[in-house]
């Protein structure tokens, strides 16, 4: 039983939750990620570790409702508990000074992507946030990323902020104005893939963190499975990162579609 | 004493030297096995959740308990991992002391209503009964006996938390919640220590929860075994991963003076062969865990499982046996089990191919997957076999399965369950410097004392043996316990 400390809203289906979980505050790096239940009957599922408080305790979540157990975790409020938090799972982010580094999140993908635009900062590259949604509300964390970026451009679907347009966009614009060593990517997988197409043309090593479906988290199932360079990986043992170009995100936009 | 001496001690009672001659032996060896009542096929087919096998009643225990002849030289004995004194157990059922018969069970095993119905008493126990090895009949039914005298004491609510010995206040860490963390937390905290079992998952019990089947081991049974362990001063911490959540080293800095490491063989094998990743083709621990751990085929459960008409498992060990059989229960119309070798080398228990046969599944014997085709949606939708001939025996003395050149067929099915062995979970291996590992991944331990290249961390079960049995496991922690006791005795 974890309890629930801090609630807030980013837009009307993303939540963020600070939930006491003082070891894996501990022990947790950026890229790390817990899996978590909401009641007996609850299902486990996956979510980064956005940031953590040793001194408090806490980890922070930021969580979109996109489906049964997403939407019940994001009714529950301060002082409730969430049944069960687990981690912290899958390999951390590799961090180091690259150099220069592209950090392409898309929608809730802006939130796992905040621990490692504050590592890569603080490992001394220069970061560049493009930040993707449909439109305005749902472009979130803003201002914390902007706060370890050196810059941050931001895409919408609607133009109704930033600059209109997919982030691909806003990827490609950077890759055709300056040199860039590294790109790391979270988002939808169909979004990851485009982006991975985009950089491999440019040949730009990138870094993609896969959101597969699970139930254990610890190597255990299988359900996580995805291939990587013709090879059978499973993502919260080996991943959640793997090198984006070696990916079959055809295979994984598949495999997401087996309970609908 | 000597175990012979104290066996022997033990059968000169006055009690048992007189119902010994209160029949002839030739009388027993007349007797007909006692055959467990079994649940009508067509009903536990559909039933997730009632136990197949129902127990003997009283009467026929007793009944069954007169059969064995209380041998001088109990070879039968030998047949069980941990030496359980199986004539002392099945006299005192005759005599009608079940109390009794339950206490001396729990002497040597930790868990004998888990193992009186899992373990694989055909190859172990009973299989070294003078009635099988001599007289050309049918074994005593140790194990249907052992799962009597444990449920009678279960049942009758006077289940007997061991006397402890005076808590000496020395921490020791579990790590894992299978039978053998459980079977070692037991003795440990007997000892006098501070036990504290550390559980990735947020269930205690490991396999015998998440793995093997209510309707071969109901969750309740492991839960009254969890509960006396409780009772006992035993803490579970549930959802920590030891090697992640904590290290090697917090365990160290929070002053535990020794780590038994029971974290399993979880690490599911596939055959990587062309579209396993379709979806509808998952592991057993997948299938298994959603529908034991997560009771998914409960409509009021969040998580979701597939529940396929035409349903093929790959393999025929335990597991793929629980797995065809829950295919079945959950609805499939067609079940089948796909194995490359014939039915005589299969893994599994007799009892569990007979009960499958008995549901309705489907056996394929000699036959191989070599790779899955999908539909449009990427669901699996054929798979095509390979048709296979034994061959020399290999290391293993099981014939060598090779394919039939050209043979080959298209078989239709919706999902498919693939149960082709476990390998070790790398995380206790990997987290832990200066443990030695096989090449198999498996821990390397002393195999006298179960202690690890690291002199504070001792380890058992299928972490040391690959993919083994509950009673093994349970073997493994009380050899361990016994042997961390004495380490630790001899520090201080
Ligand atoms: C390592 C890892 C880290 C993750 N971190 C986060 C996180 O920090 N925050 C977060 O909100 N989610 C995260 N996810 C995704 C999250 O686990 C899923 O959104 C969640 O399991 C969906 O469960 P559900 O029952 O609510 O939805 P479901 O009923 O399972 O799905 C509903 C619909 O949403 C789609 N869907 C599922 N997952 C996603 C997704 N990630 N993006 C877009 N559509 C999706 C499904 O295809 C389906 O159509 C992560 C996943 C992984 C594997
Ligand atoms: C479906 C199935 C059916 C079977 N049927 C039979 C049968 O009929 N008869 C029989 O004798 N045997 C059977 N077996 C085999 C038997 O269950 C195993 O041999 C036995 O459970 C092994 O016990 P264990 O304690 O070593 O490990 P497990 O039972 O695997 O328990 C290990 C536990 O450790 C936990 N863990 C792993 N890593 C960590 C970590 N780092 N930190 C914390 N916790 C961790 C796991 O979550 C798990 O709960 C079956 C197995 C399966 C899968
Ligand atoms: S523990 Fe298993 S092998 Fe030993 S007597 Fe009981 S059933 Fe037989
Ligand atoms: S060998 Fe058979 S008959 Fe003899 S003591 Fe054992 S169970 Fe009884
Ligand atoms: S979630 Fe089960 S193996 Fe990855």
């Amino acid at each position: 039983m974890n309890k629930i400390v801090d609630k807030e809203y980013f837009s009307e289906n993303v939540v963020k939750f600070e939930v006491e979980a003082p070891l894996i505050a501990r022990s947790r790096k950026a890229g790390h990620f817990v899996i978590v239940r909401a009641g007996d009957k609850g299902e486990r599922i996956p979510l980064t570790i956005a940031a953590s408080d040793v001194a408090k305790g806490t980890i922070t979540i930021v969580i979109q409702a996109v489906g049964a157990s997403s939407k019940k975790i994001c009714e529950l409020n301060v002082g409730e508990y969430i049944t069960d938090v687990v981690g912290p799972l899958g390999q951390a982010t590799h961090v180091e000074n690259y150099g220069t580094v592209v950090c392409a999140g898309g929608g809730v993908g802006i939130a796992p992507m905040l621990p490692i635009i504050e590592a890569m900062k603080k490992a001394g590259n220069r970061v560049i946030s493009v930040l993707a949604a449909r439109n305005k509300d749902l472009v979130i964390l803003e201002k914390q990323v902007s706060e370890y970026s050196d810059e941050v451009i931001v895409m919408t679907d609607d133009g109704s902020s930033g600059q209109k347009g997919l982030i691909t966009n806003g990827v490609e614009m950077v890759l055709n104005r300056e040199k860039v060593d590294l790109c790391v990517t979270i988002g939808p997988a169909i979004m990851m893939k485009f982006v991975s197409l985009l950089t491999k043309k440019y040949n730009i090593p990138t870094m993609a963190s896969l959101n597969t479906i699970m139930v254990d988290g610890t190597g255990m199932c299988g359900a996580c499975r995805i291939t990587v360079a013709g090879k059978t990986k499973f993502v919260c043992v080996d991943g959640p990162e793997f090198n984006a170009h070696d990916v079959d995100f055809d295979e994984m936009l598949m495999r997401l579609k087996a309970y609908n | 004493m000597t175990e012979q001496g104290y066996i022997q001690a033990r059968r000169s009672e006055p009690w048992r030297e007189e119902l010994r001659k209160s029949m002839k032996a030739k009388e027993r060896g007349e007797r007909a096995r006692v055959h467990m009542p079994e649940l009508d096929p067509e009903i536990r087919s559909h039933s997730l959740k009632d136990e197949v096998n129902l127990g003997l009643s009283a009467e026929q225990a007793v009944f069954e308990a007169a059969r064995c002849l209380d041998c001088a030289n109990p070879t039968c004995m030998e047949g069980c991992p941990v030496s359980i004194n199986i004539p002392t157990f099945i006299k005192n059922i005759e005599r009608g002391n079940f109390l009794e018969a339950a206490r001396i069970l729990k002497e040597t095993s930790a868990l004998p209503a888990v193992c009186g119905r899992v373990c694989p008493q055909e190859k172990q126990c009973e299989s070294k009964c003078i009635y099988i090895q001599k007289m050309k009949k049918e074994p005593v039914a140790i194990g249907n006996l052992e799962r009597f005298a444990a449920d009678y004491e279960r049942e009758s609510g006077k289940v007997a938390v061991p006397e402890l010995a005076p808590a000496n206040g020395i921490k020791i860490a579990v790590v894992g919640s299978g039978p053998a963390g459980l079977a070692f937390a037991g003795d440990m905290v007997k000892l006098g220590y501070d036990v504290t079992v550390f559980e990735a998952l947020h269930e205690i019990g490991g396999v015998l929860k998440y793995g093997i089947p209510e309707f071969r081991l109901p969750n309740e049974i492991v839960d009254v075994e969890i509960n006396v362990l409780r009772q006992m001063g035993v803490k579970f911490i549930t959802n920590c991963i030891v090697g992640k959540t904590i290290t090697h080293e917090d365990l160290h800095n929070d002053g535990f003076k020794g780590i038994f490491a029971a974290s399993g063989a979880g690490l599911p094998n596939f055959m990587n062969i062309p579209g396993e990743n379709l979806i509808g083709v998952m592991s057993s621990n997948e299938f298994l865990t959603r529908v034991n751990l997560m009771d998914a085929s409960n409509p009021d459960s969040d998580t979701p499982v597939q529940m396929g008409k035409k349903v093929a498992v790959v393999g025929a060990g335990n597991t793929a046996m629980d797995a065809v059989r829950t295919a079945r229960r959950l609805g499939a119309e067609k079940a089948y089990i796909i194995y490359r070798r014939s039915e005589e080398e299969m893994p599994a228990r007799l009892e569990e191919v007979k009960h499958a046969k008995e549901e309705g599944v489907e056996f394929y014997t000699l036959h191989n997957p070599v790779k899955y085709e999908g539909d449009e949606t990427g669901h699996v939708q054929k798979m095509l076999l390979q048709k296979m001939e034994l061959g020399e025996p290999d290391a293993s003395g099981r014939r060598k399965p090779a394919p039939i050149e050209g043979a080959t067929e298209w078989f239709d099915v919706d999902q498919v369950i693939v149960s082709v062995g476990v390998s070790p979970n790398p995380l206790i291996p990997s987290t832990f410097k200066g443990l030695e590992v096989s090449k198999w991944g498996t821990i390397v331990v002393n195999q006298d004392t179960m202690q690890s290249a690291l002199p504070d961390v001792y380890a058992g079960g299928d972490i040391v043996r690959g993919g083994a049995t509950v009673i093994l496991a349970m073997g493994d922690g009380r050899k361990a316990a016994a042997a961390m006791n004495k380490a630790l005795k001899e520090q201080n």
